[in-house]
């Protein structure tokens, strides 16, 4: 039974990464179960300068979801570089994918310098697609030109795989992802968080205080199957899906549709165990629909 | 460290109208100081329930909690018997290897539990701390003969003057002209905001915030100290009076 899969040249013990921001750099996971037997992560959405976020309350629950406004709080890239990484080494022993955002295409190219001359970066993944910050963020990642120019400059940066990140907030999903191939993206990684809000009833006023947030959970599964399906069969760079997968059951569909990996993310804050447990699960999942081979069945769905 | 694991109601009483205490079995050999939370799975909820642990030994967990919404709701009717899936051994605690002899321990509400399994490692250290306890009426008051058990001096604040001073906890402290060299605190931010600018010792209090994960993985509980930006659940919930922004 083969699990491996690979992105790019980097080869993944099986498709399963946690998905950025909500694994940290690591640390926290390490107590709970041996993080080496992922295969791989991404680390927190890291910026050129540090950020502290957005206001309190960030976090609204949902019907199978919630909402975060977290903001991209993170301790800059130097600090990434200086701290976490030294010690993520000392417990990590694979590349690891290093998630990169900015308000600009200098802040990008910034970082993808910078990450790219560390050995433990396998692969960058730029977020062009995060619904909690103004003015970046997710302002690239909702026209096919600006998404194109990240990619672009990026590229011209770094000689590691590189695969943005894109955002389910907009009217034509694949438009994006061709113009992010057509500008040299290696890969495709989606879906980031839904645009969404709660209001609580006692206070009358939404239960965010900035409003609004990203939706993720395994409520949005559907919806970046959907994305993941489209942007497969329009693009020849592999995909990585990601967007409410919460069982080994969730893996294999995303792959079917297209997916060569996949990222999970919600479902780490509710069960710390959650990847293991796909990771343990996988095979028994695979021989019930006679999988032999992972590498098998991605985008197999196009074939109907 | 953290653990997630099953755990088994004992008991499951209200103590107030609105105020429940349960007693859970299960290992609790992460659970390393006062002060630390769980986080509680609730069925056909995605987010799991902090809850500040009020007591434990080797073997039970004793937590009081509030009713507020459907989770807490659902907490209310479980029987003695039923399971539910606990991370435990989360956020860092009050710290109690601070030199002190007469601590105020400080409780608004259902910030109280906290509280006494401080006061019980306090008087393990040979520390007599003083108990001041606030509630809104006569009929919330809730652990008060559980402190005095302890040999705690325990006050009480009522609003409406039912039971012990009449106003809020600062009130207690200005009236019964109380010596005291530090404190702890657990209750609504604007009673810790009150203790935070008008108590002249350090301190350490217990802050509240709407978590995600509970365990550091989120960033969804930060909030902004004097030491930069801290994880309500991590390097919290228990922060140093002289660190806090409040």
């Amino acid at each position: 039974m083969n699990l491996s899969v690979n992105l790019c040249g980097l080869k993944l013990d099986n498709p399963i990464i946690p998905a950025s921001g909500t694994f940290g750099y690591g640390n926290e996971f390490k107590d709970f179960y041996d993080i080496n037997i992922l295969g791989s992560f991404a680390f927190k959405g890291t910026t050129k300068e540090p950020r502290s976020g957005n206001p309190t309350p960030r976090i609204a629950e949902c019907t199978n979801g919630l909402i975060n406004s977290v903001g991209l709080q993170n301790p800059g890239i130097e600090s990434v570089i200086k701290h976490e990484l030294p010690l993520l080494r000392t417990f990590f022993h694979k590349p690891v994918i290093a998630n990169i955002s900015g308000f600009s295409i200098d802040e990008f190219i910034y970082c993808c310098e910078k990450v790219d001359k560390e050995p433990q970066v396998g692969l960058i993944e730029v977020n062009i697609s995060c619904p909690n910050v103004k003015y970046g963020g997710m302002s690239f990642g909702t026209t096919a030109d600006s998404a194109a120019q990240v990619t672009q400059a990026v590229k011209s940066v770094t000689t590691k795989p590189v695969f943005i990140k894109l955002s389910p907030n907009v009217t034509d999903i694949v438009a994006i992802a061709k113009a992010c191939e057509n500008a040299g993206a290696d890969g495709i990684c989606l879906i980031n968080t839904l645009f969404g809000m709660r209001i609580d009833l006692n206070r009358r006023q939404p239960v965010i205080a900035n409003k609004m947030g990203g939706f993720s959970g395994p409520a949005i599964f559907p919806i970046a199957l959907r994305m993941v399906y489209q942007v497969s069969q329009a693009c020849n760079i592999p995909i990585i899906g990601c967007g409410g997968i919460s069982s080994a059951h969730d893996v294999i569909e995303m792959m079917m549709a297209g997916a060569t990996a996949v990222q999970i993310g919600a479902m780490n804050l509710k069960n710390p165990y959650i990847c293991k447990e796909i990771i343990e699960q996988l095979p028994e999942v695979m021989e019930k629909f006679g999988i032999e081979n992972l590498n098998d069945i991605i985008g197999i769905a196009h074939q109907h | 460290m953290f653990k997630k694991g099953l755990y088994t109601i004992v008991s499951n009483q209200p103590l107030t109208k609105t105020i429940y205490k349960m007693v859970l079995q299960g290992d609790t050999c992460y659970i390393t100081a006062p002060g630390q939370f769980v986080e509680i799975e609730i069925p056909n909820k995605f987010l799991r329930r902090p809850i500040s642990v009020c007591d434990y030994d080797k073997d039970s967990i004793t937590l009081i909690y509030k009713v507020i919404g459907e989770g807490t709701s659902f907490m209310s009717t479980l029987l003695p018997n039923n399971t539910l899936d606990l991370l435990t051994g989360l956020g860092n605690g009050f710290n109690t290897d601070i030199p002190q002899k007469q601590p105020l321990l400080i409780g608004g509400g259902v910030g109280i539990p906290p509280l006494f399994s401080l006061a019980k490692q306090l008087t393990i250290n040979k520390i007599q701390p003083t108990i001041i306890m606030g509630f809104n009426y006569a009929d919330e008051i809730f652990y008060r003969k559980e402190f005095e058990s302890l040999g705690c001096n325990v006050l009480i604040s009522t609003l409406d003057g039912s039971v012990g001073t009449k106003g809020y906890v600062t009130d207690v402290i200005q009236n019964n002209q109380l010596t005291y060299d530090y404190f702890y605190a657990c209750g609504p931010l604007p009673m810790l905001k009150v203790l935070c600018h008008t108590l002249p010792t350090e301190g350490q209090l217990s802050l509240e915030e709407r978590m995600g994960c509970g365990f550091g993985a989120c960033m969804g509980c930060s909030i902004e100290t004097k030491s930069g930006m801290k994880r309500v659940c991590k390097e919290g919930p228990v922060f140093l009076k002289s660190d806090l922004k409040l």
